[in-house]
C-alpha cells in the first residue's frame, strides 16, 4: 500500500506521492516492509554481547528465562540500554572534541581559516577553566582553553570541570550517587567495559554507569561543543529565516548541507558568498547559489547566519526527490544510507566528507580543518558544475515555506525579558512564581517512520503552549515546529495560553524557542541552571516547575540526551519506550525508582496529547510543591487536586 | 490428520525466528550458514504477516477438504497420504494460480522465479524423522505448536475453565460469608 502522510506539513505529503508515482523507495517504504519488527529486540531482551549466545527471554516465561550465561532480562536490558547511551554520548562528544580540535588549529594558526568571533564567551569559557583572562592576547587564551577542552575527553584524574556549572546542590548529589563524570571519553569506556560479558550484572549499577556516561555528554561533550562553536562561530541571536523544502530555487545551484558538525557547513555559508563562484554559477545559467540545511547542521547555520532550512531527519531523501538538489553534501549522523541509491535516480551528486562517514560508491572529499575554505570551494565548484546536468523536466519543488524566528540561547533570550540593559532571568522566574506561566518544556528530538510523521511534535508542542508552557526546542522538533509556523512570534496569538501570549507580546518571543540543534541541548542544561541560581524556583533543576520529551525520538543520542535531563532533575516522557519493556524490574526503575536517586525520571506514553498532560501533571507537582500562586488564567487542561 | 499447527498470536515476537527455520528447513544443506549462499535460496512458505499492530505467523492450513487440491488442473496440488499434509509437485504445477484464487488463507505464494508457487508442506521429511515442524521447533515463545486436536482443543477448554473457576470460588466464598 503507497504511503500516504496525513499529519505532516504540506511539502512533504507531496513529496512522498512523487515517490509512490515514480516507484522510488523512501524511509516509509522501507519501515513498512520491515513489519513486524521483532519484539525481543523492542523489549530490549536480545542479546549478542558474546559468542556463547545470541540469547534472548521468553517474556510469556514458557522459555527461556536467562540467557546462557545465566544473565536475565534486567541485565540483559540494561546493558543494550547502556551501550545505547555509549553511542549517543560518543556521537555527541566526539562532535565536542572536533570543535575543539577546530579552536585549537584557530588558536595555533594565525592564517587559519577559523577565527575567534566571540571574545566575551570566550573569556567566559576560559573563566570556568580557571584560565588567565586579563591582559592576556585572545589566540593565547583560545590555546588554553582549547587544551583544557580537550583534555576533559582524556583526563585520568579529577572529574569534569565543565560539570561544575550545574547548580551546587545538583553537583552535590552526582558526587554522593557517584555519578560525577570524571572524563568524557572514560565514562563511554567503563560502559563497553562493563556490559563486557560477565562483568556487571546489577541493573541500577549499570544504568549508574550510564548516568555517569550521559552527564558526561550533556554536561561535557555537547557542551564544549556548543560553547566553543559559539567562540568559533559566534553566538546566535535571533534571527530571522525560512524553512522547508520551498527554499529550493528551481533557478539557482541548490547545494544542501546534511549533517550535524559546523566546522565544514559554516565555512560553506561564507564561501557561497564568494562573487566568483557566483559568477561561476551564472556563466552556468544559474541565477545564483542556494544554500539550505538538513538536520542538525541547518539548525547551526541557521542560528548564525539565517541559512533556510530544507528540512529535517526525514525529509532528507524528500529534497532528493525533489528533483533540484545539484550537491548534497553530508558530514556525521542521521544520514541515511538510502541516500546513495536514491540519488542515483537523479542528477544529484552526493559527497561525503568525513573521515568517518563514507558510503560505497559515493564521492568523497575529505574535510580538513587546515584546508577548510579550499575544499569548501572545491565542493561548491561541484555543485555548480553538476547544475547543468539537471533534467528540468523531473524537477518538482513544492512551493511550500514558512518563516521563523530561531537562535535563541541561554544568554540571549532571557536575557531580553529583562531588557537590554538590565539583563536578567528575574522577569522569567517572576512570570512563573506569578503563575503566568505554568512552567517550562524542552520539546526536542528526531522523527521516526514509527509514528505518523510530525503529529506526535506538533500535537505535544500545541497542548503545552495553549496551557501557558514556553517551549524551548532543538534538533529535528525545531524544525517540524518551524514548517508548522510555530517558530513565528505571531502565532502565539493563535495558539498560545494567555499568559504565555502576554509574555510573547511583551518580549516579542514566539511561543516556542528554537535554540540550537542537539549538542545544543546542552543550551538548555545552561538556562535551567541559570534559573535555579536567578532564585525563588527552588535550590536544584528537580525542583523546576519543568519537564522534558522526545515524542519521535530515533537515535542514540536521544537516548544519551533523554538522560542526561532525567540525571539532571528533568522529568523525561517519550512516544514509544525506550527498549526496556522486557525487564519489569527495569521499567519500574527508569519511571519510578530512580526519582528518588537523581530527581528525575523516565515516562512513556504513546498519545502525545496525554504526554503533554502527564508533562502538565508534572509541572503542577512541582509548583505545588514550590507553593507557588495558582495560575493567573484559566486553562485547557485544569490542574489536578495533587 | 493427526496433528496440526496452532498459533498463539498472543505470544508471537514478530521475530522472524518461524521464517528464518522454514528456509533452512527446505535448504539443500539445513544448515542457516550455509542455506543464505546457496544457487537457489529457498524461501520461507510460513508467512509472518501482520495486522493492526499484532504479528501473525500465518501457513497452510492442510485442509481436510482442500480446496487447492479440488481446483487443481494438473493434479499437482494433492494429499498423497490420507493422514498427511496437502503438498505441491512443482513438476507438475503449470502456473495457472487456481489454488491461489480458491485457498482462503492466502497463504500459497511465489518462489523467487516469479512463476512457480510455494507453499508449506508441514515439514513432512521432519515429520517422518520424528522431528517436529521447523517453525514449531524454532519458535521461542511456543506461540506456534504442533498438537493433536483433542490436545488442542483441552487446552482450548482449560483455559475457559480458569476463568469460570476464578468466578465460581469468588461466589463460594460470598456464600460462605
Amino acid at each position: 500500500m503507497p504511503k500516504e502522510l496525513k499529519y505532516a506539513d504540506e511539502a512533504s505529503k507531496k513529496m512522498v506521492l512523487k515517490a509512490n508515482e515514480e516507484n522510488l523507495e523512501t524511509v516509509w517504504d522501507r519501515y513498512e516492509k520491515m513489519q513486524p519488527q521483532c519484539g525481543f529486540g523492542l523489549m530490549g531482551i536480545c542479546c549478542k554481547i558474546c559468542s556463547m549466545g545470541p540469547c534472548r527471554i521468553d517474556p510469556f516465561g514458557e522459555g527461556p528465562r536467562t540467557g546462557i550465561c545465566g544473565a536475565n532480562a534486567d541485565t540483559i536490558a540494561a546493558r543494550n540500554l547502556i551501550r545505547m547511551i555509549a553511542g549517543g554520548a560518543a556521537a555527541h562528544s566526539d562532535h565536542g572534541r572536533d570543535i575543539a580540535h577546530a579552536l585549537l588549529m584557530a588558536a595555533q594558526n594565525p592564517s587559519s581559516d577559523y577565527t575567534i568571533k566571540d571574545e566575551e564567551k570566550l573569556k567566559a569559557i576560559a573563566g570556568i577553566y580557571h584560565i588567565q583572562t586579563e591582559n592576556r592576547d585572545t589566540r593565547e587564551i583560545a590555546l588554553d582553553l582549547a587544551r583544557a577542552a580537550l583534555n576533559e575527553f582524556g583526563q585520568q584524574e579529577g572529574t569534569l570541570v565543565m560539570a561544575e556549572r550545574a547548580p551546587e546542590a545538583r553537583v552535590k548529589r552526582w558526587k554522593e550517587l557517584g555519578i560525577m563524570p570524571r572524563a568524557i571519553d572514560r565514562e563511554i569506556v567503563e560502559i563497553m567495559h562493563r556490559t563486557h560479558m560477565g562483568v556487571d550484572t546489577d541493573y541500577r549499577n549499570l544504568i549508574r554507569q550510564g548516568l555517569r556516561a550521559c552527564l558526561g555528554d550533556g554536561w561535557g561533550g555537547s557542551m564544549i561543543a556548543t560553547e566553543l562553536s559559539d567562540i568559533l562561530f559566534g553566538t546566535p541571536n535571533p534571527i530571522r529565516g525560512e524553512s522547508n523544502l520551498g527554499v529550493l530555487d528551481k533557478d539557482k545551484v541548490n547545494l544542501i548541507v546534511h549533517g550535524h558538525e559546523p566546522t565544514l557547513s559554516d565555512i560553506i555559508a561564507y564561501v557561497c558568498q564568494d562573487e566568483k563562484l557566483i559568477k561561476k554559477a551564472k556563466d552556468k545559467g544559474a541565477a545564483g547559489i542556494q544554500l539550505a540545511g538538513i538536520c542538525c547542521t541547518a539548525n547551526e547555520i541557521l542560528m548564525r547566519h539565517g541559512i533556510p532550512v530544507a528540512g529535517n531527519f526525514l525529509q532528507q531523501e524528500l529534497a532528493i526527490l525533489t528533483g533540484a538538489v545539484d550537491l548534497m553534501l553530508v558530514d556525521v549522523q542521521c544520514i541515511m544510507p538510502g541516500l546513495s541509491s536514491l540519488s542515483n535516480c537523479f542528477h544529484t551528486k552526493l559527497v561525503t566528507t568525513s573521515p568517518k562517514a563514507k558510503m560505497p560508491g559515493v564521492e568523497h572529499i575529505e574535510f580538513h580543518e587546515d584546508h577548510a575554505v579550499k575544499i569548501a570551494t572545491t565542493i561548491i565548484e561541484q555543485a555548480i558544475e553538476n547544475f547543468s546536468k539537471r533534467d528540468g523536466k523531473r524537477v518538482v519543488i513544492p512551493k511550500e515555506t514558512k518563516g521563523l524566528v530561531a537562535g535563541f540561547t541561554s544568554e540571549s533570550v532571557f536575557n531580553f525579558l529583562g531588557g537590554k540593559y538590565r539583563a536578567s532571568y528575574r522577569p522569567l522566574n517572576d512570570a512563573v512564581i506569578a503563575g503566568r506561566l505554568r512552567g517550562a518544556a524542552g520539546v526536542i528530538g528526531c522523527s521516526n517512520p514509527n509514528m505518523e510523521y510530525e503529529e506526535g511534535h506538533i500535537k505535544m508542542v500545541l497542548e503545552l503552549i495553549k496551557n501557558d508552557t514556553l517551549v524551548v526546542t532543538t534538533g529535528c522538533n525545531a524544525i517540524s515546529c518551524a514548517k508548522h509556523g510555530l517558530l513565528q512570534p505571531e502565532n502565539a496569538f493563535k495558539y498560545a495560553g494567555e499568559g504565555l501570549q502576554e509574555i510573547c507580546r511583551a518580549v516579542g518571543i514566539p511561543p516556542v524557542l528554537h535554540v540550537g540543534s542537539c549538542v545544543d541541548n546542552s543550551r538548555i542544561l545552561t538556562t535551567l541552571t541559570h534559573v535555579v541560581t536567578e532564585g525563588g524556583l527552588g535550590n536544584d533543576i528537580s525542583d523546576l516547575p519543568v519537564a522534558g520529551a522526545a515524542p519521535e525520538w530515533m537515535s542514540e543520542k536521544a537516548v544519551s540526551i533523554g538522560f542526561y535531563f532525567v540525571a539532571s532533575g528533568v522529568y523525561t516522557i517519550i512516544c514509544r519506550p525506550l527498549a526496556v519493556m522486557g525487564s519489569k524490574n527495569l521499567h519500574d526503575y527508569l519511571t519510578d525508582g530512580i526519582e528518588k536517586e537523581v530527581g528525575g525520571k523516565w515516562a512513556f506514553e504513546l498519545d502525545p496529547v496525554k504526554a503533554a498532560h502527564m508533562m502538565l501533571d508534572h509541572i503542577d507537582r512541582k509548583r505545588k510543591a514550590l507553593k507557588l500562586k495558582p495560575l493567573m488564567y484559566e486553562q485547557a487542561y485544569k490542574p489536578k487536586d495533587i | 490428520m493427526d496433528k496440526i499447527i496452532i498459533v498463539d498470536i498472543k505470544r508471537c515476537m514478530g521475530c522472524h525466528s518461524c521464517e528464518l527455520a522454514c528456509s533452512v528447513a527446505h535448504s539443500i544443506n539445513k544448515d542457516l550458514f550455509q542455506a543464505i549462499r546457496e544457487e537457489n535460496v529457498q524461501i520461507p512458505r510460513i508467512i509472518l504477516d501482520h495486522c493492526d499492530d499484532t504479528s501473525f505467523p500465518v501457513h497452510c492450513r492442510h485442509c481436510e477438504d482442500a480446496p487447492c487440491v479440488i481446483v487443481c488442473p494438473s493434479k499437482a496440488m494433492s494429499r498423497p497420504t490420507e493422514t498427511g499434509p496437502v503438498v505441491l509437485d512443482k513438476d507438475k504445477c503449470i502456473g495457472c494460480h487456481a489454488c491461489i484464487i480458491v485457498c482462503p488463507f492466502g497463504v500459497i505464494k511465489k518462489d523467487r522465479d516469479g512463476k512457480s508457487l510455494l507453499k508449506c508442506d508441514l515439514c513432512f521429511e521432519r515429520l517422518e524423522a520424528g522431528k517436529e515442524p521447523a517453525c514449531v521447533e524454532a519458535c521461542p515463545t511456543g506461540a506456534i505448536k504442533f498438537v493433536t486436536i483433542d490436545e488442542a482443543t483441552k487446552m482450548k477448554r482449560r483455559d475457559m475453565m480458569k476463568g469460570y473457576i476464578v468466578v465460581m470460588k469468588q461466589d463460594m466464598g460470598a456464600l460462605k460469608e
